[in-house]
């Protein structure tokens, strides 16, 4: 690696650099900084050290219950569009068709549509329906939303693995089935992960959509959302955005262990 | 198609040369095995999205009667829309904002992307997490903590107080337009960092390497060659935060006061509290047709830029 006069070091933006990640991570961690201060108010200066907001949170019913519908709609939000997401991403990879291109550009269409719009225009679909809003109609929103992502983490997958790995498996006798199970899911094993979290963080996450589709049942956006009107249930949310906050943190580090494990150094280079 | 997925997957059919008859049909068609691997997708995005799309257009062309709605079809609330000055004025605004938060991200990512894709050699995945990890966390939350930041008892308000410098809290600070493109600008970094970096990433560095032997300096460099070669990224990076930013409701809920109000909130307030359904659609349209138009023009004008570059 000799790039001396391309690569040379280059102070500036190596400050700039620092300083750029000062300015992502400052305003995030005033979550957990204002989550230990004694204090309705979320101002400074800072009152004295206390765990009470996070003791009481654990007596906040409405708040663990909508936790609990989160995660709810994230599980199933990710598994069924993790499973389209396969479907999707083995047939515009492994088949040639005529029309691929503008079929996977609509399969993509909820990237490019605003979701206040994709959010009403379900609203107004479900409504003329006569169907009543509640976490499956908030789900089905989400689905929707997430099957481009499950396909963006899955298609580099199946493009990366030999199909001929695929067709020996079918050589030697193994049937559609099989292959899949044996052969094919294995290799894109890793992409399916990728998949689920990505989509179980988008649900989890998403609050436009569940904003117009949820019915009485809160997700935890929501949940929050209502908070944030009354100063004395803020800090309540603000102890459990830093939980969700350290969890997401190890979740990511962990990942990136898992992947990172055994590979040589120059490889976890790249991404 | 999505009948010839149920058959696929289903063995006790008793159908016996039927069934036949498809499976070589099947393995004859390889299009055909495809697009009923693709079908129950396609089904899903079809129902969930044309049919609401059709609907919404559908609804944007009746009025509101009270509780009910007139079903007979009309433009009115096009009209309307076109002239009362408050929703081009709410367009316009909305439009700016993203515009605005664009441009501040794109130009504040770009050296950061560079740096990483240039100038880390080692653990770059390290950094490359280090600047995803904050938008892991509530997207609500990460809104809120700038109302703590830019709030009348907040960090900078304290701050230049307690080192004396003002002596009145500053009330512009908040409840702005301004409020709304910072925290955009930070709540949207991530989205414009990977696809600059990854457009930095795939540039062949022999292609520098040849633009320095033939004399080229570091600006002439940048200008002919690394910047020309990451606009992809650009352009990718722009349109993925401009198109969700003109439809985010909640910052400007939040941190834009009256005057940082967008056509979004008005949007939602006709589907809530104003419960006017088919101006609220015809909004959602209008809104949509702008986004669509914006972002051609600016893919369009880029793609130009590029070919006269190249």
């Amino acid at each position: 690696m000799n790039f001396s006069y391309i690569n040379r070091p280059n102070r500036p933006l190596h400050v700039y650099a620092i300083v750029y990640l000062a300015f992502l991570y400052v305003p995030v961690l005033f979550l957990p900084l204002f989550s230990f201060n004694n204090s309705i108010f979320i101002a400074f200066p800072l009152k004295e050290f206390t765990t009470k907001w996070y003791v009481a949170m654990f007596n906040n019913e409405p708040m663990i219950a909508a936790l609990a519908n989160s995660i709810k709609v994230g599980v199933v939000t990710s598994i069924v569009a993790t499973l389209l997401g396969v479907f999707a991403a083995k047939a515009v990879t492994r088949y040639r068709m005529p029309g691929k291109v503008p079929v996977i550009g609509f399969i993509m269409l909820p990237l490019v549509i605003p979701g206040i719009i994709f959010g009403v225009s379900l609203l107004i679909l479900l409504s003329q329906m006569g169907v009543r809003l509640s976490l499956y109609t908030v789900t089905m929103g989400h689905i929707i939303v997430c099957v481009p992502f499950s396909m963006a983490a899955l298609i580099p997958r199946f493009e990366g693995f030999d199909a001929s790995i695929e067709e020996a498996s079918a050589d030697l006798g193994e049937n559609m089935w099989w292959t899949f199970w044996r052969v094919t899911l294995p290799m894109v094993f890793p992409g399916i992960i990728a998949s689920f979290l990505l989509c179980f963080t988008i649900s989890f996450d998403e609050f436009i959509i569940a904003f117009f589709l949820s019915g009485t049942d809160p997700t935890l956006p929501i949940y929050m959302w209502g908070q944030l009107r009354f100063p004395d249930k803020l800090p309540g949310v603000l102890s459990l955005g830093s939980i969700i906050l350290m969890i997401s943190f190890i979740v990511v580090f962990v990942a990136h262990w898992i992947r990172t494990r055994g590979m040589p150094l120059q490889r976890a280079g790249g991404v | 198609m999505s009948d010839n997925a149920a058959s696929f997957g289903n063995p006790d059919s008793d159908h016996i040369s039927g069934r036949r008859w498809l499976s070589r049909l099947f393995m004859r068609h390889e299009a055909l095995r495809g697009y009923s691997l693709l079908s129950p997708t396609l089904f899903i995005v079809t129902v969930g999205i044309c049919i609401p799309l059709f609907i919404l257009v559908g609804m944007s062309l009746w009025t509101q009667h009270g509780f009910d709605f007139d079903k007979t079809l009309t433009l009115a609330s096009y009209f309307e829309i076109s002239d009362q000055p408050i929703y081009a004025a709410l367009l316009k605004r909305s439009i700016l904002i993203s515009a605005g938060c664009t441009l501040a991200t794109v130009i504040l990512a770009y050296p950061m992307a560079y740096f990483v894709a240039f100038h880390v050699h080692r653990h770059k995945m390290i950094w490359i997490i280090l600047m995803t990890l904050p938008f892991w966390t509530s997207y609500l939350l990460r809104v809120f903590s700038w109302k703590i930041i830019l709030g009348y008892n907040g960090v900078i308000n304290s701050g230049l107080m307690g080192m004396g410098i003002i002596d009145q809290p500053l009330e512009f600070l908040l409840y702005s337009p301004l409020a709304v493109v910072i925290t955009l600008t930070h709540a949207w970094s991530a989205f414009a960092i990977l696809p600059i970096y990854v457009s930095l990433e795939k540039i062949d560095r022999s292609l520098l390497e040849a633009a320095a032997d033939l004399g080229d300096g570091p600006v002439m460099r940048f200008i002919r060659i690394t910047l020309p070669l990451s606009l992809p990224g650009i352009i990718a990076a722009a349109l993925i935060i401009f198109i969700p930013t003109v439809g985010d409701y909640i910052t400007p809920a939040l941190l834009g006061g009256p005057d940082g109000i967008m056509l979004s909130n008005l949007i939602q307030a006709q589907f809530g509290k104003v419960n006017n359904w088919p101006m609220g659609a015809a909004l959602a349209i209008t809104l949509m047709l702008t986004v669509a138009l914006f972002s051609i023009i600016f893919a369009l004008v880029t793609r130009k830029v590029t070919e006269r570059i190249a």
